[in-house]
């Protein structure tokens, strides 16, 4: 290919007990959006981080615009045309947006020059952004586009995006994608890394597949089928959920005028969400994380009690139970972070099931816990959701999130919940766990129980939802049959898209 | 260089390990310290580790080893509860000193009557007063954010003052011809906390320690109040999202070492001491806290560990009579336990790593 912008050759890297890449190689044209995918482990990172010089590889070369180019550090990369946005912002809350882009300058014009540059850059790609605004009040799609304009103000020839759409709402992400067909049109490469399908089928023109550190395969995304691709990406046949159509229940689960002061500084307050959920159905509730979802599960879980009368359990009010109170009457929760919340890290798998599953696996008596039958139940935990593991006696923080994620997940299921609530029960879970998980979830609602699953990932809530709301700044949207809705609708239900035109470009 | 990378398992070796090395390097250091005093480093350590337990005195030492480690063991279980969780109970020696003085003030209520129920009701009374002196620490934190570790600090100087204005005012004894301090509560049957076997040194106090150690062993690995003590001081948001409520947890926390520290200071002021006096309080209270950790928090461990600190106690008076050893060097000695501890506790849950290093 002569009009390469950057290739890899047999680019290999290997750390301690593990090869994070093996003899890569693949090019990228200018003006291109080339896809890296992956399952989480796959090296997508590490290879990244190789081009923008944040790790020197082992073996292999690469060569920009026909140039050597082994960059020893960013600065080196930046200098030759690669920009980078990272998954984790990495900006200043109190200081406004000129103020942050300035300091990621080598030499920083004035103020007033800065904001004037992002102004005009902003315009032009359309990214509506006011270099006067304090980043703390910006949305997660907004600091977005202050570390994109940032990029962008380097005049970058390649641009690399890290799982760029994880924040945004369906309008954001179509703003994202006018930007980034703006650039490639300009000839501006961009590699972009995700493990969002569609997304790469609506976007991308050529994708590689990395599959534990080597390339497995390489596509073209825009006739290649999702499932074909995530095929490739797990290395097997992919198991799709199944759903059983079932008659809708009696309620199990009623919410009504559920208001909560935030529990914290930088918590959100639940405003009057109402909301009841049946026996044998699955309540899908989207939104970008921090609006109230944390503090959603609280309230249902009990770490949060609320007044009575605004949860009520089979017809029982519980919003002043204390925790365990529910789960005896069968409300089970899971909530997001693992580590530390769900789980507690330095406690063996037995003392972990014992958190949750006291009450209802009757693992005490007067007080006294049986520790053999807490054993028994995390090795029946371990057995069912197929959680790779030495035995119960390992310590939860040794586990990787997908094999905790389904631990947590199991040691709640396996109590047989009336009610069960989620949040995030994939979240930087590998694909072939995460399509475990979902199975489990319907398994669950199809045998009588009532889910609420809580998620930031549409596909996933459309995958397993019957009915679906949203929740936007501590409010609840009434909730719809999931079956027909479109990502428009849905986009609207959200309500948190900011700056709704979709950028008016002249092209 | 040399980096430390976090164990996926915490290390089942140097979890016993790393006392006996923090006792060897503590050895060690104190004897090149020792040697900087212009002392024989060898017959010191012998005198501070040696001569209370096999030396030519050791019948009368060996006593008095048990008689030091009782207060120590019993408040040192106590604050291992609150420090498995959390809960930062500084203030011990204060709980010490008001358990002494509510238990003894009971007592002198009712003298000079003969019946065997009021060494009971004193014991009742001291645990109480402990309890009651921990949970203003306790509540303060519960009700208002207040920090549990200054709060129960300050209460210690508060109680000193209490104690050296109850030995000069209400708990004067009258027959003292003005000296204060209180009646000596050793010398009234009624009250007495005797050796319970002639030339043991074993009093109720040593009783009550043994009773604790086991109480607490069984509560932490049995009981689910001990598993969530546990769960609570690891991860506290799990242990809510189990259904712990933190601020029962702190008084909990905080009423079992305030009665365990006042438990303690009534058998002294009933036994060894057998007043209150100006100066009743002799730092168990401070003290226990490295014994607790030098137990590693867990029961047998700090059976051990007091028995260990009673013996640089005892051993650390003959270093002095004997050998003129500064008093302010075995509290040193005492310190440096503690540290050395800490430090290679590290080792516990990190393992070095040299050379290889990636910028990640």
């Amino acid at each position: 290919m002569t009009d390469a912008l950057l290739t890899l050759r047999g680019l290999t890297k290997a750390y301690p007990g593990v090869v994070a890449n093996k003899d890569v190689s693949f090019s990228i044209r200018s003006g291109e959006v080339h896809a890296l995918l992956g399952e989480n482990g796959a090296g997508k990172s590490t290879l990244v981080k190789t081009i923008y010089g944040l790790v020197k590889p082992d073996s292999g070369s690469m060569t920009l615009r026909g140039e050597a180019f082994a960059p020893s550090e960013p600065r080196e990369a930046r200098a030759k045309g690669v920009a980078m946005v990272f998954q984790h912002f990495s900006l200043f809350d109190a200081l406004t947006v000129a103020e942050n882009i300035a300091l990621g300058m080598e030499d920083p014009p004035k103020q007033r020059e800065v904001a004037a540059r992002v102004k005009a850059v902003s315009a032009q790609y359309g990214l509506p952004l006011d270099p006067w605004r304090v980043v703390g009040e910006l949305s997660a799609g907004e600091r977005q586009r202050v570390e994109i304009v940032r990029c962008l103000l380097q005049d970058p020839k390649l641009l690399i995006m890290d799982e760029p759409t994880s924040v945004l709402t369906p309008q954001e992400v179509g703003i994202l994608f006018e930007t980034l067909r703006k650039l490639s049109a300009e000839g501006t490469a961009i590699l972009y890394i995700s493990h969002k399908l569609e997304e790469i089928r609506t976007i991308c023109e050529a994708a590689t597949i990395l599959r534990l550190g080597q390339v497995v395969g390489t596509c073209d995304p825009r006739e290649t089928s999702a499932r074909a691709m995530a095929e490739m990406m797990v290395g097997q046949v992919l198991h799709v959920p199944e759903r059983a159509a079932k008659p809708a229940g009696d309620v199990v689960l009623d919410i009504t005028g559920l208001s909560a002061p935030a529990p914290h500084r930088f918590g959100t307050a639940l405003e009057d969400i109402t909301v009841s959920v049946r026996t044998g159905e699955v309540l899908g509730i989207g939104g970008v994380a921090g609006n109230g979802q944390d503090e959603l599960v609280a309230a249902l879980s009990g770490e949060i009690r609320v007044k009575p009368g605004m949860v009520a359990l089979k017809g029982r009010d519980i919003g002043h139970s204390p925790a365990n109170a529910r789960r005896a009457l069968g409300l089970l929760a899971a909530p997001e972070e693992r580590m530390g919340h769900a789980a507690a890290p330095d406690m063996t798998l037995t003392e972990n099931a014992v958190m949750t599953a006291a009450t209802r696996e009757n693992l005490t008596s007067r007080g006294f816990l049986d520790w053999g039958r807490a054993r028994a139940f995390a090795s029946r935990v371990i057995a069912d959701f197929d959680v790779r593991t030495p035995g119960p006696d390992n310590a939860a923080r040794s586990l990787s999130g997908g094999n905790l994620q389904k631990f947590v997940i199991g040691r709640e299921v396996l109590q047989k919940p009336d009610v069960f609530v989620v949040n995030q029960p994939t979240w930087g879970v590998d694909a072939s766990a995460a399509a475990a998980i979902r199975q489990a979830l319907l398994d669950l609602a199809a045998s009588g129980a009532a889910v609420v699953c809580i998620s930031q990932d549409l596909d996933e809530l459309m995958e397993v939802s019957d009915r679906f709301c949203a929740l936007n700044a501590g409010r609840l949207s009434d909730p719809r049959p999931a079956q027909g809705l479109t990502v428009e609708e849905i986009g609207l239900m959200l309500g948190g898209a900011h700056d709704l035109e979709v950028a008016h470009v002249d092209a | 260089m040399i980096a430390l990378e976090k164990r996926p398992q915490p290390s089942k070796t140097w979890v016993y390990l790393a006392p006996l090395l923090a006792v060897a390097l503590t050895m060690i250091v104190g004897g090149v310290l020792f040697a900087a005093l212009g002392k024989n480093p060898f017959s010191v350590i012998s005198a501070i580790f040696y001569e209370p337990l096999f030396g030519e005195f050791s019948f009368y030492y060996r006593p008095q080893i048990l008689v030091k480690a009782a207060p120590l063991i019993l408040i040192a279980i106590g604050l291992s509860f609150g420090f498995r969780a959390g809960v930062w109970n500084i203030g011990a020696e204060g709980q010490y000193i008001v358990g002494a003085i509510t238990g003894a003030a009971v007592g002198l209520a009712l003298y000079p009557a003969e019946t065997r129920l009021i060494f009971p009701l004193m014991v009742v009374a001291g645990a109480l007063g402990g309890w009651a002196w921990g949970m203003i620490p306790g509540l303060l934190k519960v009700k208002f954010g207040a920090n549990e570790i200054l709060v129960s600090l300050m209460l210690v100087y508060v109680a000193e003052r209490l104690v050296a204005s109850m030995a000069l005012g209400l708990l004067r004894s009258p027959e003292g011809r003005g000296f204060p301090g209180s009646r000596n509560l050793s010398q009234w049957a009624s009250s007495a906390n005797p050796e319970l076997m002639a030339g043991t040194g074993v009093h109720w106090g040593v009783v009550a320690a043994l009773i604790a150690v086991i109480f607490a062993y069984i509560t932490l690995s049995r009981h689910i109040f001990g598993f969530h003590v546990r769960l609570t001081g690891q991860s506290p948001r799990a242990a809510r999202f189990a259904g712990v409520n933190p601020g029962r947890m702190v008084l909990a926390c905080m009423g079992i070492s305030g009665a365990l520290a006042g438990l303690a200071g009534l058998f002294e002021v009933t036994g060894p001491s057998g007043q209150i006096t100006i100066d009743f309080n002799v730092g168990y209270g401070f003290t226990a806290i490295i014994v607790a950790f030098l137990g590693r928090l867990h029961p047998l461990g700090i059976l051990l560990a007091g028995v260990l600190l009673a013996l640089t106690y005892i051993g650390g008076e003959i270093a002095q009579s004997n050998l003129g050893l500064p008093g302010a060097a075995v509290q040193l000695l005492q310190g440096m336990l503690l540290f050395f501890l800490l430090a290679v506790d590290v080792m516990t849950n990190y393992r070095p790593a040299i050379g290889k290093r990636e910028v990640a």
